[in-house]
């Protein structure tokens, strides 16, 4: 699985640090989106895919 | 591929925007391995609403990127992909789903999933006329784009919801005269509570948007087939040279009215009723704007036109058609009670809402700045703290809030937590 996001399209909603904490996290500042892990292990596939579904500004795209 | 002597099953869904294309997904990602139909009525690969009166209004996008998926993406899904194509009719008790092509095409399915979204609301008299727009579709927003390409117009923006305070906004910010148009002296003040709705028609008044209040507006006038202005109620004009209606919308469901519709006992009378697991009937779900179900947490029902549902309910219908159609394969249904969520971009301000806030008997509202605009403000009903609402808060603080109204808190407790983050 490879994760991109797009910061621009972020709207800073979270909904991805609620589902997926250990993959995605918010800049301090203005809540944009910070990747900390672009391939994560299949444990965290299902909450990533979820969360790139729920992305309500479709920022994060996945490959698989 | 070849055809199969025996057909495949298949699943409809019904509108090719978010939630529509979440369900397609959802059901190919759960497992379904029979036919998918898309159905959609624009001629547009899915894509995404909310940049339309932002990005794509402003100019700062170009259409192309509002695309949801690239053509990769959706030819691996393996969709069965009727764009350009309205559904007309269904009958839920034969399962049979008819096309408005050319050759009124019958679709056998063991299940259809409803997502087709809502109409936006028209007033009289703009029917045809230059200079009237809506915004709701990819074209109706560079429709709107390309008039406001001129500098110095004369935007009338009627309806101070969230749609037509972002487009005040971005037409304020291109240099335009926007005067917005309400029967009510806030911006978005039926949703956010008439204390927040003041502050935001403040912050669109320092940014030179004319606020006219307390008239309905009855209708367009025009001439010689160009917008000329609006009427309101007391018979007075406001000069415009564009009229922008975003006067709300209502859920496009009268393509399911018929007969079989009534044999089944379909509710259609604010979107497709469905229930805790978005069925409206046997095979046939509910996703997105259309569809307004009963929130178990919440004990009420809820239709909610934001775009986190859309995509949320969309895969929660899918994965509760399949396991209707294959509870052994696919387990059992669940119900579907979201925490909703939206947002809106005004100026500079980004405003963050997650719960429910509409209909909130009770509000309790902290403003920590004016300028720029910083606040954090509650919403409840009966008792129990239901939405919370953030402008310019750090995201960590608003996850808190979050927190507060994730499973609704007894009201007294949630004022506490509020003030405990608010002044973290």
């Amino acid at each position: 699985m490879q994760i991109t996001i797009d910061e621009a399209k972020c709207c800073g909603a979270g909904q991805c640090v609620l589902v997926a904490p250990e993959v995605f996290d918010q800049r301090d500042e203005d809540g944009i989106v910070v990747l900390l892990d672009a391939t994560p292990d299949a444990g965290q596939h299902a909450a990533v895919r979820e969360a790139a579904t729920i992305c309500p500004a479709a920022a994060i795209q996945v490959r698989e | 591929m070849s055809a199969a002597h025996t057909p495949r099953p298949r699943i409809a869904v019904v509108g090719a925007a978010a939630a529509g294309l979440a369900a397609a997904e959802g059901l190919r990602r759960l497992g379904w391995d029979g036919e998918i139909t898309l159905v959609g009525d624009e001629p547009h690969p899915p894509y995404d609403r909310p940049p339309l009166s932002k990005h794509v209004l402003s100019g700062s996008w170009e259409p192309e990127r509002t695309a949801l998926r690239d053509a990769g993406q959706l030819t691996e899904l393996g969709l069965d992909l009727r764009l350009g194509t309205r559904a007309v009719a269904y009958d839920p008790e034969r399962r049979a789903l008819t096309l408005g092509d050319a050759g009124r095409t019958v679709l056998r399915c063991a299940g259809v999933i409803v997502a087709t979204g809502v109409l936006p609301r028209t007033l009289p008299g703009g029917d045809g006329v230059e200079g009237v727009h809506v915004l709701r579709t990819l074209d109706d927003a560079l429709a709107l784009r390309r008039r406001l390409a001129t500098p110095g117009r004369r935007l009338a923006v009627v309806g101070g919801g969230v749609l037509g305070a972002e487009a005040a906004a971005v037409a304020r910010a291109l240099g335009h005269q926007v005067t917005l148009v309400g029967t009510e002296d806030t911006v978005m003040g039926r949703v956010l509570g008439p204390e927040v709705g003041r502050l935001l028609a403040d912050v669109h008044r320092a940014q030179g948007v004319t606020l006219r209040s307390g008239q309905a507006v009855t209708g367009i006038r025009a001439e010689a087939g160009r917008a000329t202005g609006v009427v309101l109620a007391n018979g007075t004009v406001v000069e415009a040279d564009d009229v922008l209606l975003a006067i709300g919308s209502v859920p496009a469901v009268d393509w399911l009215r018929g007969p079989g519709a009534e044999a089944v006992g379909l509710d259609l009378s604010d979107g497709l009723r469905c229930d805790e697991f978005c069925a409206a009937a046997p095979g046939l779900y509910g996703a997105g704007d259309v569809a307004r179900w009963y929130h178990p947490g919440l004990g009420r029902e809820l239709r909610i036109e934001h775009r986190m549902n859309a995509s949320e309910q969309g895969l929660a219908a899918a994965r509760n058609l399949l396991a209707e159609l294959d509870p052994e394969r696919f387990g059992e249904r669940r119900p579907f009670t979201p925490v909703p969520y939206f947002w809106s971009d005004q100026y500079d301000l980004k405003l963050q809402a997650h719960g429910v806030l509409a209909g909130a008997d009770r509000t309790e509202v902290r403003v920590l700045g004016k300028d720029p605009l910083r606040l954090a403000a509650l919403y409840g009903t009966a008792g129990r703290a239901t939405g919370i609402l953030t402008i310019g808060l750090p995201p960590r603080r608003t996850r808190s809030l979050r927190a507060l109204i994730a499973t609704p808190a007894p009201w007294p407790e949630a004022i506490t937590g509020l003030t405990e983050t608010v002044e973290a």
